[in-house]
């Protein structure tokens, strides 16, 4: 009785992905909607990391120069209306609002939408990592004569990158797992790939599994990578 | 060499330093002491402007640094500072920590720097230390590595902020005889300090600066046998 339930489960089981995975070559259909998925993260990032940038150079930057305040006002406002707001709905509000053509490419608007979300979070990262330097290291590189830009170059930011690199990492981690609702723009992200599968075969799990495995892989992936570049610099921290 | 001019400075409305006119001349040992609080700090900051004065004038060889269109970094090059936190650079190598304004600034070539860094660190007394890391070393180590470190753009002035208030009693020594060492070949030095005994063997004068002003200034020997302001003679009846 017991080996006859047990291989049933097997039989159904080994069904249901044959169904969800081989059937009419539907893997094609995840590889997809990865690249999607993928394209989509690498290009978030990196407008993530060139607004970021941006932005906490001037935070940073206008505790020193008092006449930056009015673009230190505008990057606190972006940052607050960022973190302040659910990523879905940023994303419907620009798809629908700025995006407004008829041949939209939904992909960009993905990567641009999920870049600018990106931005604020990187920013605060770059920001709390240049902060959390002992001012003591400025004023030492400023009595030697260096000016604000060399000490920046040669003494903070040097050490400001092994406080910011681990943060940073994990910011791309979430970012990946956050594009999964880019499906609501009509995009073909592996989200999307897997629950247009499970209603073409009428079984919505197992696909949805198949996803979840590759989301887990590739973030298991990044971790090592980053846990390796971690370790990297731990080497030449004398600290 | 260094002249105040009513040098006044406020935090938040609450006044630190309240006119100060002083005349530091080139080859002086000028020793500030006072209590905690009493803006002596705040007056050595001021002279290379890493504290800005609310208002008042600080001159430096003839260059008024206060005004808007002095190369202030310039005139640092010619101020070396050293710390009470070290504030050594702990990414880089001493000889690195030595090397980096010279060469950044365009003052010496790498080649001139790596020797200049190795008769420094001679100098110091830590000629086995280049390739350490400022982590690996003690307190004191680490400030007479400060010394080299601002020794190393060969400045005309040596300000000293509390070198030796962070260090480990038995450390103090080592940093005081190379301060005193430096005093000897002739380097003019302001320097705020706690040690009673370094202000009465080193100092050309000693200014006691009390409230945000200088309340007597002085020779040692007039100045610890002989203090007239009652204020002075409060302080020193704690601190000997």
């Amino acid at each position: 009785m017991k080996g006859i339930m047990m291989t049933g489960f097997f039989q159904n089981f080994s069904d249901a992905f044959y169904k969800a995975v081989i059937k009419d070559q539907r893997y094609l259909a995840y590889l997809d909607g990865l690249k999607i998925t993928i394209l989509i993260s690498i290009f978030a990032i990196l407008i993530g990391i060139a607004i970021g940038l941006l932005v906490a150079v001037v935070k940073v930057s206008a505790v020193q120069r008092k006449e930056l305040w009015i673009f230190n006002k505008i990057c606190n406002i972006y940052i607050t209306i960022i973190r302040g707001t659910p990523v879905m709905v940023q994303l419907l509000i620009i798809y629908n609002l700025i995006f407004t053509s008829r041949d939209t490419n939904a992909l960009l608007v993905g990567a641009v939408c999920f870049g600018i979300n990106s931005g604020a979070y990187v920013a605060e990262i770059i920001r709390a990592g240049i902060e959390s330097i002992d001012k003591g290291q400025m004023e030492a590189g400023r009595s030697l004569g260096l000016n604000y830009l060399q000490t920046m170059k040669e003494i903070i930011i040097p050490q400001a990158i092994k406080n910011i690199l681990p943060a940073l990492g994990n910011e791309f981690i979430v970012l990946i797992k956050e594009t999964s609702v880019a499906g609501v723009i009509a995009v073909t992200d592996l989200t999307k790939a897997a629950q247009y599968i499970g209603s073409a075969t009428y079984d919505i799990l197992p696909p949805l599994y198949v996803a979840a495995v590759c989301y887990l892989v590739i973030v298991l992936g990044l971790t090592k990578l980053l846990n390796l570049f971690e370790r990297r610099m731990a080497q030449g921290d004398h600290n | 060499m260094i002249i105040t001019k009513n040098l006044k400075k406020s935090f938040h409305g609450h006044e630190v330093l309240r006119g100060i006119d002083e005349h530091i001349e080139k080859g002086e040992k000028v020793v500030v002491v006072g209590p905690s609080g009493s803006g002596k700090s705040t007056f050595l900051r001021c002279l290379n402007l890493l504290e800005v004065p609310t208002s008042g004038e600080v001159w430096f060889e003839g260059n008024n640094i206060t005004s808007k269109n002095c190369d202030i970094n310039k005139l640092r090059q010619k101020m070396g500072m050293v710390f009470q936190q070290f504030n050594l650079f702990p990414h880089l190598t001493i000889k690195e920590n030595i090397m980096l304004a010279p060469v950044k600034l365009g003052v010496l070539s790498k080649q001139e720097a790596s020797k200049k860094a190795e008769e420094l660190l001679e100098r110091v007394g830590l000629p086995d230390k280049a390739a350490a890391y400022p982590k690996q070393l003690s307190g004191g180590q680490k400030q007479r590595i400060a010394i080299a470190r601002a020794l190393a753009m060969n400045p005309d002035v040596m300000l000293f902020d509390e070198p030796t208030s962070a260090l480990d009693p038995e450390m103090v020594g080592e940093v005081l005889g190379l301060m005193k060492e430096l005093a000897d070949d002739g380097m003019t030095m302001v320097v705020v300090t706690h040690e009673m005994g370094f202000a009465r063997e080193v100092a050309t004068r000693v200014l006691f600066i009390d409230e945000g002003q200088v309340k007597e200034s002085n020779t040692p020997q007039e100045f610890f046998e002989n203090p007239q302001h009652p204020r002075l003679k409060e302080f020193l009846s704690k601190v000997l």
